[in-house]
């Protein structure tokens, strides 16, 4: 005797993005907090020491958050003009700045005041970065030049003028306190070792660099410019890797997941990309409000914060854990695991007698009631609200199974008004989607013919069967006008396509 | 003594056990069922067939224990015979020639020595009549009688069995009153065993219980209703305690009697419920489904064996294939099913269920139907295609791929496709090549298309295993794609679109020529192997066979002929067309290359063969006869359509070369049974009675005289004390081994020797049925004379293990 086969759930394909590890990863923020700046904010900066708090430069100042404060823990408001770059130094002690008015200033974290005062480029400094060993201060400016210096002594060691446009972007290598890298706006990136004079590898990127990030191994070096994301090779002097190319505006930003396996970009579409460091494919996509200028991601991925032209932080913190734990456990209250693996787990000694016991079939409602073929009784179960509005697909999946059983007739006759109009709007709401409309337009007409006597004598079905009506006269419009766009295709892919000459056998060209 | 290289067709099995009502022994050890030529005998515990009752020339059509014996079965068949059979040793007793076709019989134990049978009217040429005839079964001892008591009962009555019943002694037949409408028309009729009672089953579904039938007209009648369509059966159980009832609805219900509001149901039985016979002592109830199966019941209403013969749906659609993994036949059987039969044991291995859907038992409902299934070459991947075509709504199609599962040693599906094409799918097929990673299947459609799925790797998650996705879609100007086949090393791909054989690359998907040879849409298409994979062969509508050489993508040959079927062998270059003529179906062999044909016979069968496979043997066979190497590798298999008496059954057939045959019959010569002991004694034996043997063999140091002693009869032995001591002897390592092995062997000389002339004519007694009858059969005569010689054999080697003590 073979047991009762249920009904097959159809699987259709999810519309829409594929669901993914990643979509899961990067969906898995909460909602994100907005604070309104006092300008466009240029630059964050993640304290490397707990409790990571970050920098954020903006106009005027630089404002420093905690991790989950709405207000700035501390701001440094002593800048003449638009400050650039506030960056800390690796230690979490010290903190960097450019400014418009060409002088840099160090601040001490738990301090007001300037520490010191490095003056000596003649532009607006972009670019500022403490060096591996904590002494040093790297400099990139609109000068042209980039500049190391002294923090002891508040001294100018060395000057770069290799760079023939404005150096907007650099960073200092975290595991040599020598080496450093800047990007231009003469289309250049460039490796200096301080040891020599000169540049040490120089990479054409192309277009106007915005941003340089090193790979933490620091094998690696990814540019941004343009609408590009390039991927160097430092290992092997310099050589391109991959070139991506998926905004559609100027790429301002780029910062590397904690892990290293995937690299966010951020760019004036509003759009921020994650990519996996494999492959280069984008995994994942942020929309944001207005142009991107500066994005950084707290240690661990805990939170994503993202400055905006429209002078907008937002801060997306990462869902805890617990927290989504909690939810589900309040949703349904079973009993514990425990009652269920109970004796489940007892292997049989060697003498034991085992008595079989045959494992009861779990069947799901309908199931049971299609089993006693109580066909009407079934698809009521079908249309249920919560399954009928959460999982169409069964309700579709019951509908398909009493039509295959010759049976969908005398499931669908007989109801009252409630249960009729429970079931047009059903079809209202799904008629026109292509996966139920094979199925649908059956029942439709099953239902039309059953229930055509009884047209008038109910408002709330009338208006109902109106809306249906309505419903496959615009989508009937509809599919016309796709065939029209469909036949306009065509034709312009045949005009496109080079004609191919397909090459005849000998025996038909003889005869 | 018998030509050699004579190729035969010979009937393999895959006949019907549900065609008449099986039967239960009184023990409940065996189940008999009429199957075909023969009475397979079961047991009702292992669902093992034991024995085969042999010797009917014609359809058997009823079997029944001996109301006497209950050791004993009678068997009619359509040849005109009844036979009596010993079942527990299967060894014919008796034949009694009736002369006339029997289609029905039944015998009463009130009744000694006279069985009914239904035969047709000797007055009326056309069978259309028939009439129950009592027999009156002479008393001899002769093996072969002839019965002349014939007495007619009735005439006009139904040749269904299930219309004709006993109940103490008064005889009930079918007849047909249609008192309200044509719907309660009578169908089966049961008699119980104890009351005055009988139970009819209706077309509507009603059993009606009469009473009193027997005092005149005064009869009552109650009605039981819980079918929905015709009663097929109906069955008392011995003690008249319950009533069995069974039909489409492929339930068995069981009706307490005079408690009727009561009933015990058993569902999804499998399929329609054709008989239901009940064992003598209660204990198990047995049903034959439609589906070719009979399922043995305990009397608590719990399935305990099943026993499934090859399932013969309306049409085989999916055609015949090969598992090359199994090597199983595998074809569509039960609705939504594929089978796995295996060919050299004749037996049902499993039911693949396809459509994986709950089976609703009403006529006139439109099912999923299996109509397609391919293999990859190396069974890895299985595809298949269900449809199903309700009137007024769309055709529903789903392509699945199975793959096999090492674990569970089964078939997985992997992936759904539902809808892969807009219209009925015409042809599907698996890229062949063994080596290639990414597995290709192609499939046609009607609707213009053909497309090709590919294995892609999971593109996102890591959680889902591979699964198929389209890979591309072709057309050719519109036309419909009827067939497509891959080169054997799977670098082209013939599409046929109508009369245009287009050539594809799969690796780039370039159209790389077109061949065509109008008029006439091609039917069949398929490339040669090995040393003629440069060859496509094609199969046209106007009855022509075209071959054209792809190298100069020109045709090389045509010849006219209405090939139903072509065929290529997987393992060598052959090919094989059938072509129906006339009214029968010719076979012809050929290489691709050459055009003169390897082997052809004209009027293989009769009727049309369309389907047939090619099935490698399990080992290579060495003939050097040129019209039956092309048997050496692989074994021809088709399958036909018979019609017997408007009873349809279909057959399956293969051809082998009677060499094998051969070889066969001469391991049962005593000849071999006295040499092939000292060449064979590492072999296992095939015969089934020499099991004991085949233990023995275990052992390392088994000589002949231990197998002597333990295969002798007990009687002509020497007293046990005295062997015991020889026994244990001849099981040690003795330094004199060697020469009792040299004494064996003068021995085994000179009883050669002796032999020799009774060789001959046992030989030429043998070649007669050989060449006569089909297969393998136990020959009675010869083996009484191979006892008579071992018995004389015994004697001389008692003397010998008496000189060899004597020695030692």
């Amino acid at each position: 005797m073979a047991s009762f086969k249920p009904t097959k759930i159809q699987v259709y394909p999810k519309l829409g993005e594929k669901v993914t590890q990643d979509t899961l990863y990067w969906k898995n923020y909460k909602a994100p907090v907005q604070i309104k700046e006092f300008g466009a904010v240029t630059s964050i900066d993640f304290s490397p020491v707990t409790p990571h708090n970050f920098a954020v430069t903006a106009f005027t100042r630089i404002h420093i958050y905690g991790p989950f404060s709405q207000e700035p823990v501390k701001s440094f408001t002593r800048f003449k003009d638009t400050a650039y770059c506030g960056r800390f130094r690796s230690d979490g002690q010290l903190l960097v700045a450019g400014c418009e008015d060409s002088v840099v200033r160090l601040f001490d974290v738990s301090g007001k005041v300037a520490l010191r005062l490095f003056k000596g480029h003649t532009k607006a400094v972009h670019l500022t970065d403490f060096t591996s060993d904590r002494y040093q201060i790297l400099t990139g400016s609109d000068d042209y030049t980039c500049r190391l210096w002294d923090i002891p002594n508040a001294t100018e060691l060395t000057t770069y003028r290799e760079h023939t446009d404005y150096i907007r972007c650099g960073v200092t290598s975290k595991l040599n306190r020598d080496l450093f890298i800047t990007g231009s706006y003469d289309h250049t990136v460039k490796l200096f070792d301080a040891r020599v004079e000169k540049s040490v590898i120089t990479m054409d990127h192309g277009q106007p660099v915005e941003s340089v990030l090193l790979y933490p191994s620091e094998g690696l070096l990814v540019s941004a410019g343009g609408r590009h994301v390039k991927v160097w090779d430092l290992l092997k002097g310099g050589q391109p890797l991959v070139s991506l190319k998926n905004h559609h505006k100027t790429v301002t930003s780029l910062a590397l997941s904690s892990n290293g396996q995937r690299l966010l970009s951020a760019s004036l579409d509003r759009h921020v990309k994650v990519y996996s460091t494999t492959n280069y494919k984008v995994v994942h996509n942020f929309d944001y409000a207005a142009s991107i200028l500066s994005l950084a991601l707290a240690p661990d991925d805990e939170s994503i914060v993202v400055g905006m032209t429209n002078s907008i932080l937002s801060i997306k913190h990462r869902k805890n854990q617990e927290d989504s734990k909690e939810i589900a456990g309040q949703q349904r209250r079973r009993p514990s695991y425990r009652v269920f693996v109970k004796g489940k787990n007892y292997v049989p000694k060697q003498d034991d007698y085992l008595v079989s016991k045959p494992v009861k079939e779990h069947l799901a409602k309908y199931d049971k009631q299609l089993r006693r073929f109580n066909v009407s009784k079934a698809l009521d179960t079908a249309l249920e609200t919560w399954i009928r509005f959460r999982k169409p697909e069964i309700t579709m999946a019951v509908i398909k199974e009493l039509d295959r059983r010759g049976t969908l007739k005398n499931a669908l006759a007989g109801r009252d008004e409630r249960g009729l109009s429970q079931l047009l709007n059903f079809l209202i709401g799904n008629f026109v989607d292509a996966r139920f409309t094979p199925v649908l337009v059956t029942a439709a007409e099953m239902i039309l013919d059953i229930y055509q006597s009884i047209i008038g004598q109910s408002p709330l079905v009338d208006r109902q069967l109106l809306r249906l009506q309505d419903l496959v006269e615009k989508e009937l419009d509809y599919q016309k006008e796709l065939l029209e766009v469909l036949g306009m295709l065509d034709t312009m892919f045949a005009s496109s396509l080079p004609r191919k000459e397909v090459p005849c056998s000998g025996i038909g060209k003889l005869e | 003594m018998v030509e050699h290289g004579d190729i035969r067709v010979v009937h393999c099995g895959g006949s019907k056990l549900n065609f008449r009502d099986p039967v239960i022994t009184h023990d409940s050890r065996f189940l008999l069922c009429a199957s075909g030529e023969a009475v397979k005998v079961f047991s009702t515990s292992t669902e093992e067939c034991i024995h085969e009752l042999r010797g009917h020339t014609g359809l058997v059509t009823g079997v029944l224990l001996r109301p006497s014996n209950h050791l004993q079965v009678y068997s009619s068949s359509l040849d005109g015979t009844v036979r009596l059979w010993d079942f527990t040793d299967g060894i014919l007793i008796k034949t009694c020639v009736i002369g006339y076709p029997i289609y029905s019989f039944y015998a009463s134990a009130k009744h000694e020595n006279v069985i009914f049978i239904v035969t047709s009217m000797p007055s009326e040429k056309r069978a259309e009549r028939f009439q129950l005839v009592a027999v009156h079964l002479p008393q001899s001892g002769d093996q072969l009688v002839e019965a002349r008591e014939l007495s007619a009962v009735l005439s006009g009555v139904n040749p269904n069995p299930a219309a004709i019943a006993f109940g103490r002694g008064v005889r009930i037949r079918r007849h047909k009153d249609n008192k309200k409408g044509g719907w309660n028309t009578f169908t089966c009729v049961a008699c119980h065993p104890k009351d005055d009672c009988i139970a009819t089953g209706h077309e509507d579904g009603k059993i009606r219980l009469w009473r009193n039938f027997n005092h005149k007209k005064e009869y009552t009648y109650s009605t039981l209703h819980w079918h929905h369509s015709a009663v097929s059966s109906l069955c008392f159980t011995p003690e008249g305690t319950n009533l069995l009832s069974g039909g489409v609805e492929s339930v068995l219900i069981q009706w307490r009697y005079k408690q009727e509001s009561e009933r015990d149901f058993l569902p999804r039985l499998g399929a329609a419920i054709t008989h239901i016979t009940v064992s003598p002592d209660g204990s198990l109830f047995c049903t034959s489904h439609s589906d070719n199966k009979i399922t043995i019941i305990q009397s608590c209403v719990k399935v305990s064996a099943v026993i499934q013969g090859l399932v013969k749906g309306d049409s085989i659609r999916t055609d015949l294939m090969m598992d090359p993994r199994s090597k199983a036949l595998v074809l569509n059987g039960k609705p939504g099913h594929l089978q796995f039969y295996s060919l050299q044991r004749d037996k049902l291995l499993y039911n693949l269920d396809i459509v994986q859907q709950e089976y609703i038992h009403e006529s006139g409902l439109q099912q999923f139907e299996v109509v397609k299934a391919a293999f990859d070459a190396s069974g890895l991947w299985l595809a298949t295609v269900e449809e199903r075509h309700q009137k007024a709504a769309e055709l529903e199609l789903n392509l699945k791929l199975w793959a096999f599962d090492e674990q569970t040693q089964s078939f997985v599906l992997n992936t759904t496709i539902s809808a892969p094409h807009d219209a009925q799918i015409t042809a599907m097929s698996f890229r062949q090549t063994a080596d290639s990673q990414t597995t290709l299947l192609v499939s046609t459609s009607k609707d213009g298309h053909f497309k090709a799925w590919q294995l892609a790797a999971p593109a996102h998650t890591e959680d889902e295993g591979p699964s198929w996705l389209c890979d591309f879609v072709g057309a050719y100007h519109g036309l419909v794609p009827e067939c497509c086949s891959f080169s054997a090393d799977g670098s082209l791909l013939a599409v046929a679109f109508q009369e245009v054989v287009t050539v594809w690359s799969p690796a780039t998907w370039e159209l790389l020529t077109t061949l065509s040879q109008p008029p006439g849409a091609v039917s069949d298409l398929c490339f040669g192997r090995l040393s003629c994979s440069k060859y496509l062969l094609g199969t046209t509508a106007s009855n022509l066979l075209c071959c054209w050489n792809l190298l100069t993508c020109s045709l090389e040959w045509s010849t006219s002929m209405d090939v139903r079927r072509l065929l290529v062998d997987p393992l060598s270059e052959n090919m094989a067309a059938f072509c129906y003529q006339s009214g029968s179906t010719d076979l012809f062999v050929f290489k691709p290359s050459e055009p003169r044909p390897l082997f052809s016979r004209k009027a293989v069968c009769s009727g049309k063969v369309t389907q047939a496979v090619f099935a490698p043997r399990e080992e290579m066979l060495e003939s050097c006869e040129e019209s039956s190497q092309w048997l050496n590798r692989s074994q021809l298999y088709f399958l036909t359509q018979q019609m017997v008496n408007n009873i349809s059954s279909s057959t399956c057939f293969l051809f082998s070369p009677l060499k094998l045959v051969i070889d066969d019959s001469v391991a049962m010569t005593p000849f071999y049974l006295l040499l092939g002991k000292h060449r064979q004694q590492q072999q296992e034996h095939r015969d089934s009675d020499s099991s004991l043997w085949a233990e023995r063999t275990a052992l390392p140091q088994t000589s002949a005289s231990i197998k002597e002693l333990l295969q002798t009869p007990a009687h002509v032995l020497p007293s046990t004390s005295y062997l015991c001591s020889m026994f244990v002897q001849s099981l040690l390592i003795s330094v004199s081994d060697a020469r009792e092995e040299k004494a064996h062997a003068e021995e085994e000389m000179e009883s050669e020797k002796e032999e020799e002339d009774s060789e001959e004519e046992m030989e030429s007694s043998r070649s007669k049925p050989e060449l006569v009858a089909a297969a393998t059969e136990s020959d009675a005569p010869a083996l009484t004379k191979a006892q008579a010689r071992e018995l004389r054999r015994v004697r001389k080697l008692d003397h010998s293990w008496l000189a060899g003590l004597l020695d030692s």
